[in-house]
């Protein structure tokens, strides 16, 4: 496992709610390196949400430093080794960190084939006829060229999700943050959307998955983290995680999932 | 009271009405496009981060909203405007521009207080995780606000913007006490001139009726063609 190319490092990050009586995160660090694919497990309200959304700063940290490709994106603006201020552009860097929702968050008044083209076209200033060829391609690769026309409304929650995750994909993340991608879906959907994440993974994308996909778990994530109460209490390998847990907290979390 | 030679008489003065319905709606129109970009201002300070544009956008709409309209368009007629000489040319061949531009500074200044509360609240319906979407596709806010966040809250708010919209073309009418020939002023006109006091009334009403009622079609029209993305 390469240990050097890391995209994220979380530093002792820490989220509170009403000054400190809730803590969503206590002190976790975590690295997140190239082709990792790491998935967050945990009871509800453990944090693993909060980890996630800080990555992309869909929540603002109370302390702590997420570095982004060397960048620490939770300040405003750095001083660079010759002492020129640079300002973070938060924009550009979330550009390159796909996120999938849980409740997907397609454009509803917008195509698919638009919900797709419209962050390439106005962010990169893709050409529209590029954009299109592009997201055929994506389409294609998730079984749903045919669909480019129709409105979000018209398709089932597994399409939903798999046109949310290429539309990701059209940004061409460093890195993945999969947010419950198939808490939303009928049982029947799960397969397909799990389907498309394990090709993601096997083509070497950087994915962070917060899910209750035991299963997905176990085959696909090379690191899972169990958290409990804002803080990681074990992460290790899948092999380690669910042969061999030893923090009584994650015993008795398997016990009851498995 | 009413005779079919009162409006006789009224029709003769037809020219008048027309006119008078050409600068209603050019009052309504002007009206309507600043009142909203108005509006649009008035409704993003008050979502805004920035503590004093919140409270200076709080503070218009409440002022607009708790003081009568006839006394805002004195206001701007008689004390803003008074020592400000605007050319003295007519619109058309017959809309006196210097009477007009007041009318269309109250007018505008009032429904932009209304318009941009129908447009926060339309702003404010639109679930977060649109806006969290598009900012992870690296939108900037303004983006996020124009491609994603606008166009679904402008079709939610349609019914209560062709509402407003109608009560502009109306209330356009009190521009007559400050001299703008509208068609209230032609129906004053012609009731003096034809020794008639209804039929112009109603000649009237059947004008303002004959331009709501296409403005609220017409908006209607628009709401159906922007719920594409609703219909399964």
């Amino acid at each position: 496992m390469a240990t050097s190319d890391k995209i994220i490092q979380v530093q002792n990050l820490k989220k509170y709610y009403n000054k400190g009586a809730l803590k969503a995160l206590d002190d976790v660090s975590l690295d997140v390196n190239k082709g990792d694919v790491i998935v967050l497990i945990g009871p509800s309200g453990s944090g693993k949400s909060t980890l996630l959304r800080s990555l992309n700063l869909l929540e603002t940290p109370t302390e702590g430093t997420i570095l982004f490709e060397g960048t620490d994106i939770t300040r405003k603006k750095y001083q660079t080794p010759d002492g020129k201020t640079v300002k973070v552009n938060i924009a550009a860097h979330r550009e390159k960190m796909g996120m999938v929702f849980q409740h997907f968050n397609l454009f509803p008044h917008k195509t698919i084939m638009e919900n797709m083209t419209l962050a390439p076209i106005q962010v990169r200033k893709m050409p529209k006829a590029e954009a299109e060829e592009k997201a055929l391609a994506l389409l294609k690769r998730v079984g749903l060229e045919d669909r480019a026309a129709a409105y979000p409304i018209q398709l089932s929650g597994g399409q939903k999700q798999r046109v949310a995750i290429v539309r990701a994909l059209m940004m061409e993340p460093d890195v993945m943050l999969f947010d419950e991608p198939t808490s939303a879906l009928d049982p029947e959907m799960v397969g397909e959307v799990l389907e498309v994440m394990k090709e993601l993974a096997k083509g070497g994308m950087t994915m962070v998955v917060v899910t209750h996909e035991m299963g997905f778990a176990r085959e696909v994530g090379n690191r899972v983290l169990f958290m409990d109460g804002g803080r990681i209490l074990e992460s290790g390998t899948p092999e380690q995680i669910f042969q061999s847990p030893t923090h009584p907290r994650l015993q008795d979390f398997l016990s009851k999932v498995l | 009271m009413i005779s079919i030679q009162g409006f006789k008489n009224t029709f003769l003065y037809i020219d008048m009405f027309l006119e008078g319905m050409v600068c209603t709606i050019t009052l309504s129109a002007l009206t309507v496009i600043l009142g909203f970009i108005l509006a649009l201002v008035l409704a993003l300070m008050r979502l805004s981060k920035c503590k004093p544009l919140r409270f200076v956008a709080s503070a218009y709409v409440e002022v607009f909203r708790a003081t009568p309209m006839l006394v805002q368009l004195f206001i701007v007629y008689y004390v803003l405007l008074a020592d400000i000489s605007l050319p003295a040319f007519k619109l058309f061949g017959f809309i006196r521009f210097e009477r007009l531009v007041p009318g269309v500074i109250a007018l505008s200044l009032n429904s932009g207080a209304y318009l941009s509360e129908i447009i926060r609240s339309g702003i404010q319906s639109i679930d977060p995780g649109q806006r969290e979407a598009a900012g992870c596709l690296g939108l900037t806010s303004f983006q996020t606000m124009r491609f994603v966040i606008l166009p679904q809250a402008i079709k939610n708010i349609l019914p209560a913007i062709a509402n407003e919209f109608v009560t502009i073309i109306k209330e356009s009418s009190i521009c007559y006490t400050i001299g703008v020939q509208e068609i209230m002023a032609a129906v004053t006109s012609a009731q003096m001139a034809s020794f008639t006091l209804a039929e112009p009334l109603l000649v009237a009403a059947a004008i303002y009726f004959c331009l709501t009622f296409p403005t609220s079609k017409l908006i209607a029209h628009f709401e159906r063609k922007m719920s594409r993305g609703d219909k399964r």
